[in-house]
């Protein structure tokens, strides 16, 4: 299955929904920093990858994909959970991408300027994850899709 | 973090999308106000921290695709009740290891 993209889909997304997300991304990295004062950089440091947003994203696809079922008069339905599923296991070779950012970002931050470091890093994270997905797409497919 | 998340919601195949569920925009805003108020060592130490939560990270996101796919059991359970998980292996790691 090759990667394509459905704008129709943010029209089905209801603008609380992208409210909620930005309030537990933004609580997050105030609870971040907070306990980075409190405790230091290296406890701090830890909930920069806090999985905020996650749940929030794979109970809307849950919620959307059941919503869908429903209207085609299917009822009940295990479609849902599937695709959050399949999102989840997503987010687990995005989270491995996360690792690469942290670790570009802790060697490099130091030594470059902040705006490069950043670059480089998001970069990474991108490639990286793309590149775990194809791996993973190429050679467990039936699992995957 | 909400085009980050609007990217994840009209990208297609759905294990593509959920790349963007680990996107790094937690990291990005909290990193840029810390190199602004403490300087650009203290946020390079928060960043090797961040290593062993991106690990952490990945078991939870595992754990919640198992138990959705296998476990049949429903998103919004799973992946609260998984950030308990979440919260008590990165403290682990945190006293046995960065301490």
């Amino acid at each position: 299955m090759k990667v394509s993209a459905d704008f129709s889909a943010l029209k089905k997304t209801k603008w609380y929904e992208y409210a909620v997300r930005f309030l537990l991304g933004g609580s997050v990295t105030v609870v971040a920093g907070l306990l980075a004062k409190h405790y230091g950089p290296v406890f701090g440091g830890l909930f920069l990858a806090f999985p905020a947003i996650f749940p929030a994203s794979a109970t809307l696809v849950d919620k959307h994909e059941r919503q869908k079922k429903q209207r085609a008069g299917i009822l009940p339905t295990t479609r849902g959970r599937q695709v959050a599923g399949v999102e989840a296991a997503g987010a687990a070779l995005g989270s491995l991408g996360l690792a690469i950012f942290a670790w570009i970002i802790w060697k490099l931050l130091p030594l470059w300027n902040v705006a490069m470091v950043f670059i480089v890093a998001v970069s990474a994270w991108l490639c990286a994850s793309c590149a775990l997905w194809w791996l993973r797409k190429k050679h467990w497919n039936h699992s995957l899709k | 973090m909400s085009a980050f998340a609007a990217l994840g919601d009209v990208l297609k195949p759905k294990s593509f999308a959920g790349l963007f569920g680990a996107a790094p925009s937690i990291a990005l805003a909290t990193l840029g106000l810390t190199i602004a108020a403490n300087g650009k060592m203290y946020a390079a130490t928060e960043a090797r921290s961040m290593i062993a939560g991106a690990l952490v990270f990945f078991l939870y996101a595992w754990l919640c695709s198992w138990l959705m796919l296998r476990g049949k059991l429903k998103a919004m359970p799973v992946t609260l009740s998984a950030l308990g998980l979440w919260l008590v292996c990165s403290i682990s790691i945190w006293f046995l290891v960065l301490r």
